[in-house]
């Protein structure tokens, strides 16, 4: 199971620019490596980053073996409803992990 | 930027002489970007083990004994501030312990489970949570009684000479502190950011594990994790970074 930090508000205004910050535990092997005898340690890695708000996805990063291990991501969308906001990272043998937080809408909150 | 303070300091009082007139943390001597990551509550990848290791901290074992939340409330044994005090002298095990073998003793005595390995991810994870809530708060170290004659080999060890290279640990972190290293700056070689997450590794390691580096990098047999000796040295440390913050978890280079 890996471990995972989100930072996304829990409400915003309605027009808002919110900044959502991901990280996740996870070694990022590259399989370029070898281990003290010499053996090679093969390829482990996050291949792939969505977030959904509610079905619709906002954004979408691909991992490959340069990314460094406990990938951190920043984005910014812009709050147009209430919803459910959902982190899919997947693995290169299509293990999934996924976490959601909710995102309510208002009025009057400090915009920008 | 030299970093000095090598003046010996007599204390009024016939204490032990303090080593550093003005010690300094290993983060003083980071690149800016790694300072601001440890700075960073969230970005701080540290915080992966930490928020791991709280939850290790909570969840009850299988055999029906208590979680270690359990018996460590606010009110009752309470572990805030309590990882500044290590490494120290434990009556039972007649020796200097750390952290790592503390939370490993509590386990076996309180819990009826195994000791976890040492740099396992669980041990790390449960020792950076444990740290982490002295987080700012100085070091308490006490030398004397019992435990000085651990004290009095940890500084042996500091000054001795060892590896291909015949350096010993002072020679880098205090007659040559603020100069470069390849591509390092030298420290005053601080534990307090311990478990910290270093670049290098893209994980959180045991100061133990810092130790065993810099072993090698004087090409010297490294001992084993958790060996007395390290533990001795984990003690002098402490003892010589007098009243520097725990930083756990930091980040190092």
């Amino acid at each position: 199971m890996l471990n995972v930090r989100i930072s996304a508000p829990e409400s915003a205004a309605p027009g808002q620019l919110i900044e959502i910050k991901t990280l996740i535990s996870h070694p990022m092997e590259s399989g370029f490596r070898r281990d003290a005898v010499g053996k090679p340690i093969p390829r482990n890695i996050l291949t792939e980053f969505v977030c959904f708000f509610d079905e619709r996805e906002i954004f979408r990063a691909d991992f490959f073996p340069a990314v460094a291990a406990n990938p951190y991501l920043s984005f910014f969308t812009r709050v147009t409803a209430s919803g459910t906001l959902t982190f899919q990272w997947t693995d290169q043998h299509g293990q999934v992990t996924r976490e959601a937080r909710r995102l309510t809408l208002v009025a009057g909150a400090d915009g920008p | 930027m030299l970093y000095g303070g090598l003046a010996r300091t007599e204390t009024a009082s016939g204490d032990t002489p303090r080593v550093l007139a003005n010690p300094v943390s290993g983060y003083a001597f980071q690149a800016p970007d790694t300072q601001a990551l440890q700075n960073d509550d969230f970005a701080n990848p540290g915080l992966l083990w930490r928020d791991k290791g709280g939850t290790y901290w909570r969840a009850a074992p299988a055999n029906g004994k208590p979680a270690c939340a359990g018996c460590h409330t606010s009110d009752t044994r309470p572990i805030a501030g309590a990882a500044a005090r290590y490494p120290q002298y434990h009556p039972g095990e007649q020796r200097v312990i750390n952290l790592e073998q503390r939370i490993n003793l509590c386990r076996w005595e309180n819990q009826g489970m195994a000791p976890l390995a040492y740099e396992s991810d669980t041990l790390l994870s449960l020792t950076t949570y444990v740290a982490s809530l002295s987080r700012g708060q100085p070091f308490q170290i006490h030398i004397e009684g019992p435990a000085r004659p651990f004290f009095d080999a940890g500084r042996e060890y500091f000054y001795t000479r060892r590896g291909q290279l015949n350096l010993a640990c002072h020679h880098c972190h205090e007659r040559n502190v603020g100069r470069m290293l390849r591509g390092d700056r030298l420290s005053q070689g601080h534990g307090n950011a311990y478990p910290a997450y270093r670049l290098e590794w893209q994980k959180i390691g045991s100061l133990q594990r810092r130790l065993r580096f810099c072993n090698t990098g004087v090409r010297a047999e490294p001992f084993a994790l958790g060996a007395q000796q390290y533990v001795n040295l984990e003690f002098f440390l402490a003892w010589r970074a007098a009243t520097l913050p725990i930083e756990t978890p930091g980040v190092r280079r």
